[in-house]
């Protein structure tokens, strides 16, 4: 009952959710382990308690997203063979090698720092602690960097020749394929977007712990910090989407003429379709509001400039534009109000009204997923634009699939969802539930009831499971 | 020596480092119900949780550097074992959330490390499983895996699994002999004991099986010369074994992990033997599914350099948290 063509439509879904899921970890721990960094470095340099107290509040935080992420992301560097297995034939040769040097630059040491990090403070001593913690940052971004060099050169494949075997190999210069042209764009895009995501997070945290105490020193801190970036960087992430979009426009015509909706050429001057809904079938946006000629203003800085459109590509190589079409928006929209809430927060600044101003913080934890939801579907935007392709231009992804019955694809697939569902479920439960604590001063780094793990033995003395030396603190407690 | 034996070899150590430090911390997991609820399965977690991630990164090691320096046994062996794979996987997502949040939600405590145990087992059943499919042969056609979906099932891959299973409960129980103390280190003893004894026994019928199972794996282990090279194998094993039987016995305390070990890189050695210089046995050999010349140099710069560091501060992270984990976490 199934054929092929099943098979490869499951396998994708399955790609799609579990790098959708897993995407939402990274982006979250990236720009959570530079939050991290900056705060344990102004405690170390001001000595001010209030750092250290956000310090041990997010960092338990960090722990179980950071779980959640390795384990999600094993999964994807096996996914590739298990479900796309010609593909790794093909391109192992040029983006195998991006992938180890991933490895071995920042898996391990984001995970030989991580042990240190969480449980060490009172073993190495504050320094050693606060190098241990930018290692960790530090290889969240190098990961960051190798991964989308790989998904940069699927999008903008340069610097390979083919191989008589088939094979995708490696021309004279490596540098050409890791910083092939559309790298740049997309690293500084997606890490300016791992740490808004963190912004917002942190903003809302803080609103909602103002909303019940405005006096709370922590909330106030991390609203604060989270509000300017809210105000410097959603801006700069506009400007930076703007080059990107234009990259992508020079390198990926297609893709650009879907997430504007643009079915037809337009020879002077292309309209800025706002809203409306793409009819694929019809090639048309049906009830499209547009601003005349605004297009080719923000594509090619020209109000008259032609632009072509899907009519010029044919029907088996466009990407499907409703999915595109709606997903950019969707990204483009909160970047918008991202920047909104950014603005909102200077002016109550200026006018005092940073802890005051209650519609600002319902608004801001309101805001607080928006960051993962800009995530996912700015990377919906770009892979599903790259589409029908997985290398851009050169491979097809349905040529692309493990030679694998649709029962076995079908089968895993239900395993991932529903196992998903439920242990990142669980995840995201207790990550809220740490979120509703509100911030204290003296915060601990954990507190495991009865008789805990073996943080027990560093910052929190762990008073129940070692009742006997309970009042007596480790050295490192005092001077913190 | 040429580029694509030394990058085969780089992937041995890969799966070695991986077998070996996970392989503690997933037999830990395999023996969690064994432990008594409270102090007992707290202080063998503990001993762990430091360090499994960095563990577990051995494991993408392997897979990413098999994508990258053999990428189409990665595109073969995959999609052939594709159920037991996803297992993994699955596998190994409870047991590594588990480490987190067991301490978050006292009321699921139970079943977290319920999670912890099954999903650590599954994932040694199923690594297990995959060595079996392996050395079993794969069918490759067109540079594609060419078998049935339930090729990964037989009663030798069962039994590879069985076997693998029980040598991490080996390296597991060995680790906390060292790293616990009192009643927990008894109760260590007592099952370091019991897995020694099923590791050697499935080693030697795994072993035996393999004879049966190829005629080119029987010439290489029992007829000349192969043998001469061959023999070294069994008889260190055989040797290390009694060792490492006497030294639970004795009491001793870092001294069956370090033999367990040992154990684990004679059967690595023994694997070594029968597969070389085919990577997917019966069809391809490394040189077939190498990547090129200059995919293998651009990381052979990146492997020298990074892999010192590695081993520096993973050797680190392992000092900081020397020592027995008391009741308190660590001294």
């Amino acid at each position: 009952m199934f054929d092929q063509l099943d098979a490869l439509l499951l396998a994708r879904i399955q790609f799609a959710f579990t790098v959708s899921f897993h995407f939402i970890f990274p982006s979250f721990s990236i720009g959570l382990a530079s939050y991290l960094a900056v705060l344990e470095g102004l405690w170390l340099k001001t000595g001010k308690q209030v750092y250290l107290d956000l310090f041990k509040y997010w960092i338990k935080i960090f722990a179980i997203a950071f779980a959640m992420g390795v384990v999600s992301g094993i999964v994807m560097s096996y996914q590739f063979g298990t479900n796309w297995a010609v593909f790794s034939d093909k391109a192992g040769p040029v983006i195998g090698p991006l992938m180890a040097y991933e490895v071995l630059t920042a898996f391990f040491l984001e995970a030989g720092f991580l042990g240190v990090m969480l449980f060490g403070m009172n073993k190495v001593g504050k320094k050693l602690h606060f190098f241990a913690t930018l290692m960790v940052a530090l290889g969240t971004l190098v990961s960051a960097t190798w991964i989308l060099s790989v998904n940069s050169w699927m999008q903008t494949p340069v610097g390979f020749e083919m191989g008589a075997n088939g094979q995708f190999l490696p021309g004279d210069s490596w540098w050409d394929i890791v910083f092939n042209p559309s790298f740049p764009y997309r690293l500084a895009h997606t890490v300016t977007a791992s740490y808004l995501v963190v912004a917002f997070v942190v903003g809302a945290v803080g609103a909602w712990h103002l909303l019940k105490d405005k006096t709370n020193p922590q909330a106030r801190k991390m609203f604060s910090m989270a509000m300017w970036m809210a105000a410097l960087v959603a801006p700069l992430q506009i400007g930076l989407g703007d080059m990107h979009g234009l990259n992508t426009l020079e390198h990926q015509p297609q893709k650009v003429m879907a997430m504007e909706g643009h079915f037809d050429s337009h020879p002077d001057g292309a309209p800025l379709i706002l809203f409306g809904i793409p009819n694929s079938a019809e090639k048309r946006v049906d009830y499209a509001i547009e601003i005349p000629k605004a297009s080719s203003l923000i594509l090619k800085h020209d109000l008259d400039a032609p632009m072509a459109g899907l009519d010029t590509i044919p029907d088996d190589q466009e990407p499907p534009v409703g999915i595109v079409f709606w997903s950019f928006r969707i990204m483009v929209g909160i970047g918008f109000a991202m920047m909104g809430l950014g603005m909102w927060s200077l002016f109550a600044r200026w006018r005092k009204g940073l802890y005051e101003w209650t519609w600002l913080h319902r608004a801001a934890i309101v805001m607080g997923p928006s960051g993962f939801v800009a995530v996912i579907a700015g990377w919906i935007t770009t892979e599903v634009g790259r589409q029908p392709y997985v290398i851009y231009g050169l491979l097809r992804t349905a040529d692309a699939a493990s030679p694998l019955d649709a029962p076995a694809v079908a089968a895993s697939l239900l395993a991932f969802v529903l196992i998903y569902f439920a242990v990142f479920g669980a995840g995201v439960w207790y990550i809220l539930r740490l979120m509703g604590k509100p911030p204290a001063t003296g915060e601990v780094e954990a507190n495991h009831g009865y008789d805990g793990p073996i943080r027990t033995a560093g910052i929190t003395p762990g008073p129940t499971q070692n009742p006997g030396q309970a009042e007596t603190l480790p050295s490192d407690r005092r001077d913190a | 020596m040429d580029l694509t034996v030394i990058w085969a070899f780089i992937i041995a150590f890969a799966v070695f480092a991986y077998v070996v430090m996970d392989g503690f911390d997933l037999g830990i997991g395999i023996l969690f119900p064994t432990f008594r609820v409270g102090q007992g399965r707290n202080r063998a977690m503990n001993s762990i949780a430091p360090v499994w991630d960095g563990n577990e990164t051995w494991l993408v090691l392997g897979g990413g550097g098999l994508f990258a320096a053999f990428p189409l046994a990665y595109a073969v062996v995959l999609p052939a074992t594709y159920p037991l794979i996803i297992a993994m996987l699955l596998g190994l997502v409870f047991r590594g959330v588990a480490f987190e949040y067991r301490w978050r939600d006292e009321r699921h405590t139970k079943f977290w490390d319920l999670a912890f145990f099954g999903g650590s087992l599954i994932a040694a059943m199923s690594q297990g499983m995959t060595l079996g499919v392996l050395l079993q042969g794969i069918e490759v056609v067109d540079r594609a895996y060419a078998g049935s979906w339930w090729d990964w099932l037989t009663p030798y891959t069962l039994l590879t699994g069985a076997g693998t299973v029980a040598g991490y409960a080996l390296l597991g129980s060995t680790w906390l002999i060292w790293k616990l103390d009192k009643g927990v280190q008894r109760h260590a003893r007592y099952v370091a004991m019991r897995s020694a004894i099923a590791t050697i026994v499935l080693m030697g019928a795994v072993s035996l099986y393999n004879i049966f199972l190829n005629a080119e794996y029987a010439d290489r282990w029992l007829s000349a010369p192969e043998v001469y090279l061959a023999a070294p194998v069994p008889i260190l094993t055989a040797i290390i074994a009694i060792a490492l039987l006497r030294s639970i016995a004795r009491g001793s305390d870092h001294t069956p992990f370090w033999l367990a070990i040992a154990l684990f890189f004679l059967g690595m050695a023994g694997l070594g033997v029968t597969m070389f210089p085919y990577i997917v046995p019966p069809g391809l050999t490394i040189w077939d599914a190498a990547a090129p010349e200059s995919s293998q140099i651009f990381m052979l710069v990146g492997v020298a350099i990074t892999m010192p560091l590695i081993i520096g501060y993973t050797a680190w992270a392992y000092w900081v948290f020397r020592g027995k984990v008391g009741e308190e976490g660590y001294h």
